[in-house]
C-alpha cells in the first residue's frame, strides 16, 4: 500500500509538471491580452495586468474586422459540417450496405484521396474557384470541403458494424433504401456523426492556407487567417497579437470544455477502429 | 419469365439507391481532388504566367528541383523536423499514456483535458504565443532560464536555433492527441496478460517491455503514419512563427511553404506544382517503406 501511495505520488509529480508546460502558454496568452504594450515588454516582466479591462480586446476590433472573421468561419464551420455529416453518411452507407455494380471501384479510388497529400489539391483548386469567379466571397472558403474522403471511409465502418437484420425487416415493410438510411440506420451511427463533425469543426475552424489563399480580403476571411493579417500589421503589438488569438481561439475551447467526453472518445475511435 | 424479371427490375432499383446516394460524394471528389491531382501533375509540365496563360517546357520544372538551393534547404529543413519531431512525439506521448493508464489513478480525466487542449486550438495561434514566449527581448522563456542563471537565446531569429524552437513547440501541440490514441491502445489490452503477468511475478518495467509496449504497436503504427504525413506537410506553425521576411526564413522555410509562396507569392505556380509532386512522391516511398515495414514490428491480434 505505501509502495503504491509513493508510486501514485511520483506519477502526479511528472503529470503535473507536465500539465503546467501545457497551460502556460495559454495562461500567458491571456494574461498578455489584458496587458498595456508597455506592461508587456516590461523587464523583468510583470505576471498580473495592473487593470483587467477588455481595452485591448476592443482595439482587436478596431484594428481588423474581427466581427466578420467570427461570422464568416462560423458560416463556413457550420455549412461543412452539415454537409459533410449528411454527404458522408449516406454515402457511406451505400458503401457499406447496398451492394451495385463497381461498388469497390469506386470505393478504392475515393480512398486514394487520402493518400495524396493536399499541397497537391490546393492549386488547381485555388484556380477553379478564380474562374468561378468566387474569390473573396463565403463559399470560397469552404466549397471543396464539403466533400469528404475520410468522412465517407469513417461513416463506412460504423455504418458496417450494425447488424443486418435491421435492414431486413425495413425492407420487408417496405421501405425504400434512403428511408431505410435515414429513418433506421442514421439514428445508429450517433456516435459516428459526432467524431466526423468533431474531426470537421476543427479543421475547418483552424485551418490557415487556404482561407489565407482564397479570401485575402481582411472582411471576407477566417479568424485564423484574419490573426495572420494581425501578425503581418502589428507583430510588436504583443496585447494586441495576444487579444486576437484568445478571441480566435475562444470558441472551440468552450466547445471542447462542454463536450469533452464526445471529443476525447471520438478521437481515441479514430486510432482504433478506422 | 416474369418472376425473373421482377426481381432484376428490384436489383436496378437497388443500384439506382446506391448510385444515388454515393453521387454527391463522389461528383464533388472528382471535381475538387481527383482532377485538381492530375491537373498538379500536368501543370508540373508547363509554364503558368500572368493570367494564368500556361506553355508546355517539358522537364524544365523538374530540372529547375536539381538545381533549386533554396529548394534543397527547404528540404533539409523539412526532414530534420520530421527527424526530430516524430519520434519525440511518439516517445513522450507514449510515456504520457502510460503514466495515465496508471491504476486507480486520480484526476486522469483532468490531465486528459489539459494535454489535450493544444489539439483543438489553432496552430496560428499556437505559433503566435509561443513566439512571444520566445522573444529574445521581453519574452518569458529567457526570463524563466534566468532565474535559474541559465543565459537567453534569440530563439526565433537565431538561424541556429530556431527550428529546434520550431520542433518544441511542434511536440508541445502534437502530445495530446497522440497521447489519447495511445491510451486508448493501452486500455484495449486485455488485463488477463497483466493477471497472468503479476502471477509470475512481472515488475512494472517488465509488464511495460513484454506486454504494453508490444500490444499497443497498431496505435503506435497508426500514429507513425498519421505523424509522418502530417509532419512532412508543415505549414502554419513556421508560417505564424518565423513569417516571410526573417533571416532565417532560408534555414526554418519548410517544403509546403516553399511551395506556397512559389504558387501564390512568387508566381511561379508551373514550378510549385514540380514541388507539390516532388513532395507526393516522397510521402509515397516514406508510406511504403512503413507498410511494408509493418509486419515486422506491428503485432494484429
Amino acid at each position: 500500500m505505501k509502495e503504491k501511495n509513493s508510486r501514485h505520488l511520483l506519477v502526479h509529480i511528472i503529470l503535473l509538471a507536465g500539465s503546467l508546460i501545457m497551460i502556460l502558454p495559454f495562461a500567458w496568452m491571456v494574461l498578455t491580452a489584458f496587458k498595456t504594450q508597455n506592461e508587456a515588454i516590461h523587464v523583468p516582466p510583470i505576471i498580473f495586468p495592473s487593470h483587467w479591462d477588455l481595452e485591448t480586446f476592443k482595439n482587436v476590433f478596431d484594428k481588423l474586422p474581427f466581427l466578420s472573421a467570427y461570422k464568416n468561419t462560423i458560416i463556413s464551420a457550420v455549412v461543412t459540417v452539415v454537409a459533410q455529416l449528411f454527404m458522408c453518411s449516406m454515402a457511406g452507407y451505400a458503401f457499406g450496405c447496398i451492394k451495385f455494380p463497381g461498388r469497390n471501384v469506386i470505393f478504392v479510388i475515393c480512398l486514394s484521396v487520402l493518400m495524396i497529400p493536399s499541397t497537391l489539391f490546393i492549386l488547381p483548386q485555388y484556380l477553379m474557384i478564380q474562374k468561378m469567379g468566387l474569390l473573396n466571397t463565403i463559399p470560397a472558403l469552404f466549397l471543396p470541403n464539403l466533400f469528404s474522403a475520410y468522412g465517407t471511409f469513417l461513416m463506412r465502418q460504423f455504418f458496417m458494424s450494425l447488424p443486418k437484420e435491421l435492414e431486413d425487416a425495413a425492407k420487408l415493410d417496405g421501405c425504400n433504401y434512403f428511408q431505410i438510411f435515414y429513418k433506421i440506420m442514421l439514428p445508429l451511427v450517433k456516435p459516428g456523426l459526432i467524431t466526423l463533425a468533431i474531426i470537421t469543426v476543427r479543421l475547418a475552424w483552424n485551418d490557415l492556407m487556404w482561407p489565407l489563399v482564397v479570401n485575402p480580403s481582411t472582411s471576407k476571411t477566417t479568424l485564423a487567417a484574419a490573426l495572420a493579417n494581425l501578425q503581418g500589421q502589428y507583430s510588436t503589438d504583443y496585447p494586441t497579437m495576444m487579444a486576437g488569438s484568445v478571441m480566435a481561439i475562444l470558441p472551440l475551447v468552450i466547445m471542447f470544455a462542454v463536450f469533452q467526453k464526445q471529443f476525447i472518445e471520438g478521437i481515441a475511435f479514430t486510432g482504433t477502429k478506422a | 419469365m416474369t418472376k425473373k424479371k421482377k426481381v432484376s427490375s428490384m436489383k436496378r432499383r437497388q443500384w439506382m439507391w446506391g448510385y444515388l446516394m454515393i453521387a454527391p460524394v463522389v461528383i464533388g471528389l472528382a471535381i475538387f481532388y481527383i482532377y485538381p491531382f492530375f491537373d498538379t501533375l500536368i501543370n508540373s509540365f508547363k509554364t503558368i504566367g500572368a493570367f494564368n496563360v500556361s506553355k508546355w517546357c517539358g522537364l524544365a520544372n523538374y530540372k529547375k528541383l536539381t538545381t533549386d538551393d533554396s529548394l534543397w534547404h527547404t528540404l533539409f529543413n523539412t526532414f530534420r523536423y520530421v527527424i526530430f519531431t516524430v519520434p519525440l512525439t511518439i516517445i513522450l506521448s507514449l510515456l504520457l499514456a502510460v503514466l495515465l493508464n496508471t491504476k486507480n489513478l486520480k484526476g486522469r480525466g483532468i490531465y486528459r483535458v489539459i494535454y489535450f487542449l493544444p489539439y483543438v486550438t489553432m496552430a496560428a495561434a499556437i505559433a503566435a504565443v509561443w513566439k512571444w514566449m520566445f522573444n529574445g527581448d521581453f519574452g518569458l522563456i529567457n526570463y524563466i532560464l534566468g532565474l535559474f542563471g541559465i543565459k537567453g537565446q534569440q530563439w526565433v531569429t537565431n538561424p541556429a536555433i530556431a527550428p529546434y524552437s520550431i520542433i518544441v513547440v511542434s511536440i508541445w501541440g502534437s502530445l495530446g492527441y497522440n497521447m489519447i490514441i495511445l491510451l486508448a491502445g493501452i486500455q484495449g489490452i486485455s488485463p488477463t496478460y497483466y493477471e497472468a503477468a503479476e502471477i509470475d511475478g512481472a515488475g512494472t518495467v517488465a509488464k511495460f517491455f513484454n506486454i504494453t509496449l508490444p500490444l499497443v504497436t497498431p496505435s503506435l503504427f497508426f500514429i507513425l503514419i498519421t505523424g509522418l504525413i502530417g509532419a512532412f506537410q508543415i505549414f502554419d506553425t513556421i508560417f505564424m512563427m518565423i513569417g516571410k521576411n526573417t533571416v532565417v526564413l532560408e534555414n526554418t522555410q519548410s517544403v509546403v511553404m516553399y511551395f506556397y509562396r512559389n504558387a501564390f507569392e512568387l508566381g511561379n505556380k508551373g514550378y510549385a506544382c514540380a514541388i507539390a509532386m516532388l513532395l507526393f512522391v516522397i510521402i509515397m516511398i516514406i508510406t511504403l517503406l512503413q507498410m511494408m515495414g509493418q509486419k515486422k514490428w506491428v503485432n494484429y491480434d
